[in-house]
């Protein structure tokens, strides 16, 4: 790579308690590339997005992003250039507030102005009727919420976004609208994104690389077209693709 | 069982269902009707259609304020619409399994993973076989979670809800639904959060309980390619109705254009495509059934 | 702006304004408050005893500290309307200037007592290890006293009156709350969607108070109304023992404890106070109720 990565991760250690749920993971993601992350369910893949957002206190390693190292705290404008997607759209939306009032925060916490004009904007990117800008989350489809949390993610225009399974608590006609606006607003934006998935199709849909974890390690990191050929080396990644391929039948 | 009625678990005729809003109603079912026997029924149709609403008015449990109606709404020959709170209670939980589709939503965020297990299993338990230890729940709570495949069953027990990963709390749902051997059980996405490898072992778990113990699934799902492998039979619902009916080994032979709008739109490992179709809603659709 | 009109911009499905929508969702939750009507019910009595109190000057009969002695303990009549008490004062002219005082000492009590419990239950709850240890251990220091004895000791400390026993009775009455309010910041603060308010940058205050406390609010607007009647308990002890309110200015509490002694031969005497803090107690209870179940969106 010619210049500095994004994202740079260096043997990164997760650590709950007495339990060590991410060890010695490294890679990095290049300006306005799209890096996968897959792996079975209780690998690690929220852990480290959520380490890398600053939600979780205990790690160590080597984190960077925008070639610069990440302490224990971050700052304001840490948060201006980073921002995450939550895996579960049913609890990262506050029930007692309404969507104008979720995507006017971030605005008012960094102090930016025409919030009224980038507020139809964003709800304009993401496709969501005008009407449901006064509602309460509980009053929205699961795929409308996933809609507003993208939204808020994008309103204070970040370069960074982090994506815990966009999709994966969306119908296939939502989850078609939302990779499709992903790609869009990717190509917009110039953004850096790393996704985390355990759809193989969905990560080759938008990935350049992706990275497979088992067991809070990465055993291999490969190509979008060494996915699709199926050329994989690690073993836990051929079962994967394999069982992807028979699904699709 | 007793009530095995002309073999049908489940019969839904003309349901409909109603949410008040501040102008009148909403009409989120309008009209259904199919009827299970002891198989693998799946539900298919994109979001907002009325799969849950269909699946929590069979436990009736919806709100309060919703109107339900129906020409019959019955679990093995016992009318749902009209059932005692009481008997209610005894079929939900014991003898219907509702997986919810938020599962982490749905535990209790500040009771440990393994008491809520233990419970489920205490609570229809205790009665029958006289003796149902705090102990033995424990234990049936362990295997439980071995048997959806989660990897450090003894820590996870001891996990509150927040502290296990997304996929987690998913397969602990379906542990506690489990529990209590249920004659049917409605799962809302149950794997929507899974692994192709897990999601694999967990339905395989499911389908034994099937033939081996005759338990009803009616597996609600917008994962069309798994629903066709998986089950008997589909139902394709679209804005509240119900739009074909057909065996789930037909579903990529689909004729109607809305299911096979739904196929589509999905992302391929095999075929490379800049854009998703997205689907274009025909008025025609609603009509049909109007 | 007609009837209707103004009913459909209010019920608005696309409201075209902030503003829109705030009136149209205050006004649903009017309409929903309607339906309750036991709520209604409260509210309305709430609101008849703060004017009776606020207009007393102009209902009362008589001046309330004017003694005749020669007329003590008369029973209702159309002179006195709730008779007199034992210095022959008019008891209807003193429930209302008392209402003054009571429903006076509990609010201020309410508007002390309650943000502070939040505050603390809150920061404790959100901040966790040693803060939360301290916050909490000062909690149970309160808690482990008998609530009027340790407002006794306050009041004796400072000078006896009406503003003391507020203050004495403030503090005594908010570790409840700060035990209940640290309870459910327990349960929110590891959910998502307070991660992802963290992800916007915002300050730790900021996270507090404008997305945390919103949600302890329900389970605490029921505990401050089941706890007003408890707080007048508290009001008339004091008074009684001479450290509250001071004679010859009325209070409830203390119109009770002073006639205590005429219950079985001249019952109207203590009674009539008695009813007014029961009917008080039960009308902010039902009005608490309603609050309740009206301020959580889920329930619509
Ligand atoms: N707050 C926490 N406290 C303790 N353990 C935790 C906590 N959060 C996660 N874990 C543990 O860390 C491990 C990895 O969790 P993580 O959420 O990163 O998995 P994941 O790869 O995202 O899985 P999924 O695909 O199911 O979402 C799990 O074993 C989980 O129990
Ligand atoms: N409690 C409720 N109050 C009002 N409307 C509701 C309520 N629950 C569901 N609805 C409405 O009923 C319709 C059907 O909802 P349902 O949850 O059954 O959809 P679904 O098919 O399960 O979709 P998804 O795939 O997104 O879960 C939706 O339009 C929804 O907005
Ligand atoms: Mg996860
Ligand atoms: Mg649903």
């Amino acid at each position: 790579m010619s210049q500095l990565p994004m994202i740079a991760i260096e043997h990164l250690d997760v650590h709950f308690g007495s339990s060590h749920v991410v060890r010695d993971i490294s890679f990095s993601v290049a300006a306005g590339e799209t890096f996968g992350l897959v792996g079975e369910s209780g690998s690690g893949k929220s852990t480290v997005l959520r380490t890398i957002a600053g939600l979780n206190p205990g790690w160590d390693g080597r984190m960077a992003v925008a070639g610069q190292n990440l302490g224990p705290r971050r700052d304001r404008a840490f948060f201006r250039r980073v921002q995450m997607v939550f895996q579960d759209p049913y609890g990262s939306l506050h029930p007692r507030q309404t969507v104008d009032r979720i995507l006017a925060e971030p605005l008012e916490v960094h102090g930016i102005a025409d919030a009224e004009a980038r507020i139809a904007r964003a709800l304009e990117e993401v496709a969501l009727p005008h009407t449901a800008r006064f509602r309460y989350p509980h009053q929205l489809s699961g795929g409308q919420r996933q809609r507003v949390a993208i939204a808020r993610a994008l309103i204070a225009d970040p370069s960074v976004l982090l994506l815990d399974e966009p999709t994966s608590a969306l119908d296939v006609s939502v989850q078609a609208e939302v990779l499709n606006l992903l790609s869009d607003l990717r190509e917009a934006r110039q953004l850096t994104c790393i996704l985390v998935s355990h759809n193989l199709a969905v990560i080759a849909h938008l990935c350049e690389r992706l990275a497979v974890m088992q067991g809070g390690r990465i055993v291999e990191i490969l190509s979008e077209a060494e996915l699709r050929a199926g050329r994989a080396k690690h073993s836990h990644t051929q079962d994967l693709i394999a069982l992807s391929y028979e699904l699709e039948g | 069982m007793s009530g095995m009625n002309n073999g049908n678990l489940v019969e839904i005729r003309d349901l409909r269902v109603d949410f008040p809003n501040p102008s009148g109603f909403t009409q989120a079912v309008r009209g259904i009707s199919f009827s299970m026997g002891r198989e693998k029924l799946g539900i298919v149709g994109e979001s907002g259609s009325g799969k849950s609403v269909t699946g929590r008015a069979l436990m009736r449990l919806l709100p309060q304020a919703a109107r339900v109606r129906a020409e019959a709404l019955r679990f093995d020959g016992i009318d749902v619409l009209g059932a005692s709170e009481r008997q209610m209670r005894t079929l939900r939980g014991g003898r219907i399994g509702l997986i919810m589709q938020d599962p982490k939503y749905s535990l209790n965020p500040v009771m440990t993973v393994g008491r809520q297990i233990s419970e489920a299993w205490l609570a229809h338990n205790r009665s029958g076989s006289g003796g149902g230890g705090k102990r033995e729940a424990r234990d049936a709570a362990l295997t439980l979670l071995e048997q959806v495949r989660i990897r450090d069953p003894k820590r996870v027990l001891g996990s509150y809800p927040h502290e296990v990963s997304g996929g987690m709390g998913q397969r602990v749902m379906i542990a506690m639904m489990l529990a209590p051997n249920p004659d049917l059980l409605i799962a809302d996405e149950p794997t929507s959060a899974l692994d192709a490898s897990v999601q694999a072992e967990i339905l395989k778990l499911i389908e034994d309980l099937v033939s081996a113990r005759g338990m009803g699934l009616m597996l609600i799902s917008h994962d069309l390619p798994l629903v066709a492998r998986f089950c008997d039979r589909v139902v394709v619902m679209y804005a509240g109705q119900v739009m074909e009916e057909l065996p789930a080994r037909d579903l990529h032979r689909a004729q109607h254009a809305y299911t096979r709008g739904l196929l589509d739109c999905m992302p391929s490992l095999s075929k490379k495509r800049a854009r998703l179709p997205t689907l274009t809603r025909d008025a025609a659709w609603l009509e049909r059934h109007a | 702006m007609s009837a209707t009109t103004r009913r459909e911009w209010l019920l608005s499905d696309t409201p075209a304004s902030r503003a829109q929508a705030r009136w149209g969702r205050r006004y649903q939750l009017w309409l929903a408050f309607r339906r309750n009507w036991l709520a209604v019910a409260g509210l309305l009595i709430v609101v008849a005893m703060l004017l009776l109190a606020i207009f007393a000057p102009l209902l009362a009969t008589h001046d309330p500290g004017a003694q005749q002695l020669a007329n003590r303990l008369q029973p209702p009549s159309a002179a006195h309307w709730f008779g007199t008490d034992e210095l022959g004062r008019d008891s209807w002219s003193r429930l209302l200037y008392g209402g003054r005082v009571t429903l006076g000492m509990v609010v201020a009590v309410v508007i002390l007592v309650a943000p502070l419990g939040l505050v603390v239950g809150c920061v404790a709850g959100y901040a966790g290890g040693l803060l939360d240890k301290v916050l909490m251990r000062v909690t149970d220091v309160f808690l482990a006293f008998p609530r009027l004895i340790l407002a006794l000791a306050f009041v004796a400390a400072m000078k006896p009156g009406v503003e003391s026993a507020v203050v004495a009775i403030a503090l005594t009455a908010w570790p409840p709350y700060a035990r209940l309010a640290r309870a459910e910041t327990l349960t929110i603060r590891n959910t998502d969607y307070i991660a992802a308010v963290r992800m916007t940058g915002a300050s730790h205050w900021r996270v507090i108070w404008k997305h945390v406390t919103p949600m302890c609010m329900p389970s605490l607007t029921v505990r401050v109304t089941l706890d007003m009647s408890s707080i007048i308990l508290t009001a008339a002890g004091l008074g009684f023992l001479g450290l509250g309110a001071q004679p010859p200015i009325p209070e409830w509490g203390t119109m009770i404890a002073t006639a205590r002694r005429f219950i079985l031969e001249q019952w109207w005497v203590p009674v009539i106070p008695g009813i007014a803090i029961f009917t008080a107690s039960l009308a902010f209870n039902l009005l608490g109720d309603g609050l309740r179940d009206v301020l959580d969106p889920k329930q619509r």
